[in-house]
C-alpha cells in the first residue's frame, strides 16, 4: 500500500467518523423532525446545506473537465446550475415557506384542491430523484475504486450503508447537519488543488484572476491564457476556446441552459431545502448563502478547466517520447493509464502523441473506452490495451474525469491532498444522495401513506413507514448503483427536463395566478411531462436516435420548450373552468404575506 | 392588512422582481449567449468579455441579485408591517 492509499483511508476513514457522529447526535423522534429538521435550521447552515446537497459528484468531479473540453459551450452548465437559484429566490423559496408543509407535492395537492395533482407531484417527485440518485451510488463506487482499488461494488455497499445509517437516524435533521460538514470537505478539497495549479501556470493564487491572467512560465510565458488556449484550439482542430456556438447552435445554448435553470428551481431535494428554516426572511437569506457557496467552486472549475487545458496539450501534444529515457511520459499521465481514464495508441509510429480535433483530421483514438489487457507494457511503459484503433490521426483518449482527478499530481501536491480529493468527491456524491433519498422516502411515507391512505396514522407509525422507506430507496439506489442501466448521463437530463416541465409551472403559477384551477394544473403537468418525455425518449441518441424535429433543439434543452407548454396549457384550461374555491383563494393571499409563517405543520 | 396596503405590497413586490429578473436575464441570455460575438470583441484584462459574462460575471450577479432582493424585502416588510 503507497503513502497515498494510507492518506486516503485515513482522510475517508475521518470524515466518514464525522458524518456517523452528527448523525448520533441530531437523530430525531418525531415526524417534524424527520421530514423537515424541526424547521429551525439557521439561514447560513441550510445555504452549506443546500450547497452540498445541490453539488454531486458531477459537479464535483466531471464538470470542470466537461467544460474543459467544451470551451465557450460549456458555460451553460455554469449558467444553468447557478441561475435557477435567482428563480427559487425570487419565485419559489419564500412562499413555499410560508406555505409551510413538508414536501413539493403537499403544495401541489393542497393548492389544487385535488389528490389527483398530489398523486401526479409525487410520481413526478420520485422519478426525478431515482434517475438522479442513481448516478450518485455509482459515484461513490467510483471513487472508492480508483483511490482505494477496491471493487465498485464493495464501494457501492459502504455508500449505501452509511448514507443509510444518518438519513433513517436523522431523517432531515442529520442529514442537514452532515450536509454542512460536506460542504466544507468538498469545498477544501476542490479549491487546494485549484489554487496550487492556478499558481503553478498564471502565477497567480486566485483561480478566477489567474484564469484571466498571463502564463508564468515555459515557452509561452506573457502570453494571455485563453488567447494562447484559442491558438492551440485553432492549431490541434478543435477551434478557439472561447469562441461560441461551435457544434452547438446559438438556440441550443439558450434551451438548454434555460431547462437547466428552471429544472434547478423545479427539483423536489433543492425545494424542500427551503422548509427547514425558521421564518420567510430566513428562506430569502438562505437562498443567497446557497448560491454564494455554490458560486465559490463553479467560478473556481471553469478556471481549473483553462488550466488543465493547457497543461495537457502542453504536456502530450506532439511531445517526442521515443527518445522516453530522456524525455519520458509525464508520472501522472503513466499513473492513470492504469484506470483507463487516459489512453495513447502511437498509430503512425513515431513517438509523439498527435492530439487532434475534427478540423485537423482527427476523432476517437479507438473504439469506445479503453479496455485494458491483463498483462505487459507497450514499449513506452503503458497498460496495453485491446481497443480496435480507427484510422483517423488522432491518438489519445482522455476521460473529462482525469482533469479533476489527475490535478493533484499534475500540480505535485502532496499525497495528502490527493487523499483530500478522494473524501470530496465521496462528500459530494453522498450529500446529494442523502438529500434525493429523503424525497423519495417523503413521497411515499408521507405524501401517499399519510396524506391519501392513512390520515389516522400516528406520529410512530409515520417515522416507522418513513425510516423504512429510506431503506427501500437506498436499495434501489443501490441496485441501480451496482448495475447502472447504460442511459445514466442521459437521464440527468431527463430528471432536469422533468423538473423544468412539471413543477416550475404549476408550482409559479400556484403562487403568482389566484385563477389558476385544479383542472389547469393537472392538464398543465400532464401535457408537459407527456410532451418532454416523448421528446427525449425520441432524440436522445442512446433511445430511438431520431433526428431533433422540434426547431433542431436537442433533448437536452427540450424541458425550457415542455416548460412554456406547461404555462400554456395550464393557463388556457383554467380560463375555460370555474375559478378555485373562495378559502383557496384566500390561501394564497396569505402565503404572499410573510407574516405568520410559523414552523411548518403536518395538519 | 387592508385590502388596498396588501395590493400595494404585492406590487411592490412584483416590480422589485420585475427589474431583478430583468438584469438576471440580461447578463446570461443577453451578455452571456446573445450578444457573445460582438462583446467578445472587448477585452477585459484577458478575458473575452462576452466568454467572461458567460463563465464568471453571470454567476457574480446572480448571487448579488439574491442577497438585493432580501434586503429590498426586509425593508418592504417592514414598512408594511408584515414581517415576522
Amino acid at each position: 500500500m503507497n503513502s497515498i492509499q494510507v492518506w486516503t483511508y485515513v482522510m475517508v476513514g475521518l470524515t466518514f467518523g464525522v458524518y456517523l457522529t452528527i448523525a448520533w447526535l441530531s437523530r430525531v423522534k418525531d415526524a417534524k423532525g424527520f421530514y423537515v429538521a424541526g424547521g429551525g435550521v439557521p439561514a447560513m447552515a441550510n445555504g452549506l446545506a443546500t450547497a452540498a446537497d445541490w453539488m454531486s459528484a458531477a459537479s464535483f468531479i466531471s464538470m470542470a473537465g466537461l467544460i474543459s473540453f467544451m470551451g465557450y459551450n460549456g458555460s451553460v452548465y455554469l449558467m444553468g446550475w447557478t441561475g435557477g437559484y435567482v428563480l427559487l429566490a425570487l419565485l419559489l423559496a419564500p412562499y413555499l415557506r410560508k406555505f409551510g408543509k413538508f414536501t413539493v407535492p403537499d403544495f401541489v395537492g393542497d393548492r389544487y384542491y385535488s389528490n389527483a395533482a398530489r398523486v401526479v407531484a409525487l410520481v413526478c417527485a420520485i422519478f426525478v430523484s431515482l434517475t438522479y440518485v442513481a448516478g450518485q451510488m455509482r459515484g461513490v463506487g467510483v471513487v472508492f475504486s480508483r483511490f482505494l482499488e477496491v471493487d465498485v461494488n464493495t464501494g457501492v455497499f459502504i455508500g449505501m450503508g452509511i448514507v443509510f445509517f444518518y438519513a433513517a437516524l436523522g431523517g432531515m435533521k442529520g442529514i442537514t447537519w452532515t450536509q454542512v460538514a460536506q460542504y466544507c470537505v468538498l469545498i477544501l478539497a476542490f479549491l487546494i488543488p485549484a489554487v496550487a495549479i492556478s499558481m503553478k501556470i498564471t502565477g497567480s493564487p486566485i483561480p478566477q484572476i489567474g484564469f484571466g491572467g498571463t502564463i508564468a512560465s515555459g515557452p509561452d510565458a506573457g502570453q494571455h491564457l485563453l488567447e494562447k488556449l484559442n491558438e492551440i484550439g485553432v492549431a490541434l482542430g478543435f477551434g478557439g476556446y472561447t469562441s461560441p456556438f461551435a457544434g452547438l447552435s446559438m438556440l441550443n445554448v439558450f434551451c438548454i441552459t434555460m431547462a437547466l435553470m428552471v429544472g434547478t428551481a423545479g427539483l423536489p431535494h433543492v425545494i424542500i431545502r427551503f422548509y427547514t428554516v425558521p421564518s420567510v426572511r430566513a428562506a430569502r437569506l438562505s437562498a443567497g448563502y446557497a448560491l454564494l457557496f455554490i458560486a465559490i467552486l463553479y467560478t473556481t472549475a471553469p478556471a481549473v478547466a483553462s488550466f488543465a487545458r493547457y497543461n495537457m496539450v502542453q504536456t502530450l501534444a506532439e511531445v517526442d517520447y521515443k527518445a522516453s529515457l530522456s524525455t519520458p511520459l509525464p508520472d501522472w499521465f503513466h499513473n492513470w493509464t492504469a484506470t483507463g481514464l487516459v489512453a495513447w495508441v502511437d498509430k503512425n509510429d513515431d513517438g509523439k502523441v498527435q492530439y487532434l480535433g475534427p478540423a485537423m483530421g482527427g476523432g476517437p483514438a479507438f473504439e469506445g473506452k479503453p479496455e485494458l489487457m491483463d498483462s505487459g507494457t507497450d514499449r513506452y511503459g503503458l497498460p496495453r490495451i485491446s481497443n480496435t484503433p480507427t484510422t483517423n490521426a488522432n491518438e489519445l483518449y482522455v476521460d473529462r474525469d482525469i482533469m479533476v482527478l489527475a490535478n493533484p499530481e499534475i500540480a505535485q501536491l502532496p499525497a495528502w491532498v490527493i487523499a483530500l480529493v478522494a473524501a470530496g468527491g465521496l462528500a459530494a456524491a453522498l450529500s446529494t444522495a442523502s438529500g434525493l433519498l429523503l424525497v423519495i422516502a417523503s413521497a411515499i411515507s408521507h405524501d401517499l401513506y399519510y396524506r391519501i391512505i392513512n390520515r389516522q396514522a400516528s406520529e410512530k407509525q409515520r417515522l416507522l413507514v418513513g425510516r423504512v422507506m429510506i431503506g427501500v430507496a437506498v436499495c434501489i439506489a443501490g441496485y441501480f448503483g451496482i448495475n447502472p442501466p447504460g442511459f445514466v448521463a442521459q437521464v440527468v437530463a431527463l430528471a432536469f427536463g422533468l423538473g423544468a416541465a412539471s413543477f416550475f409551472p404549476v408550482i409559479v403559477l400556484g403562487i403568482f395566478w389566484k385563477r389558476t384551477t385544479r383542472e389547469g394544473a393537472i392538464a398543465g403537468m400532464v401535457a408537459g411531462i407527456g410532451f418532454t418525455m416523448l421528446y427525449i425518449i425520441q432524440c436522445t441518441p442512446a433511445f430511438l436516435g431520431m433526428e431533433p424535429w422540434f426547431l433542431g433543439i436537442r433533448s437536452t434543452g427540450i424541458g425550457t420548450v415542455g416548460m412554456l407548454l406547461n404555462f400554456a396549457v395550464t393557463v388556457a384550461v383554467s380560463l375555460l373552468t370555474p375559478p378555485p374555491p373562495e378559502e383557496i383563494q384566500e390561501m394564497v393571499e396569505n402565503v404572499r404575506i410573510p407574516r405568520g409563517a410559523g414552523a411548518a405543520t403536518d395538519h | 392588512m387592508s385590502q388596498e396596503k396588501m395590493k400595494q405590497y404585492w406590487r411592490t413586490n412584483l416590480r422589485y422582481m420585475v427589474v431583478l429578473l430583468a438584469i438576471w436575464a440580461f447578463v446570461s441570455y443577453v451578455c452571456g449567449i446573445l450578444l457573445v460575438e460582438q462583446l467578445n470583441a472587448i477585452q477585459l484584462g484577458g478575458f473575452p468579455l462576452g466568454f467572461w459574462f458567460a463563465q464568471q460575471g453571470s454567476i457574480y450577479v446572480f448571487v448579488v441579485l439574491i442577497f438585493a432582493y432580501y434586503v429590498l424585502m426586509r425593508r418592504l416588510d417592514r414598512k408594511f408591517d408584515v414581517h415576522e
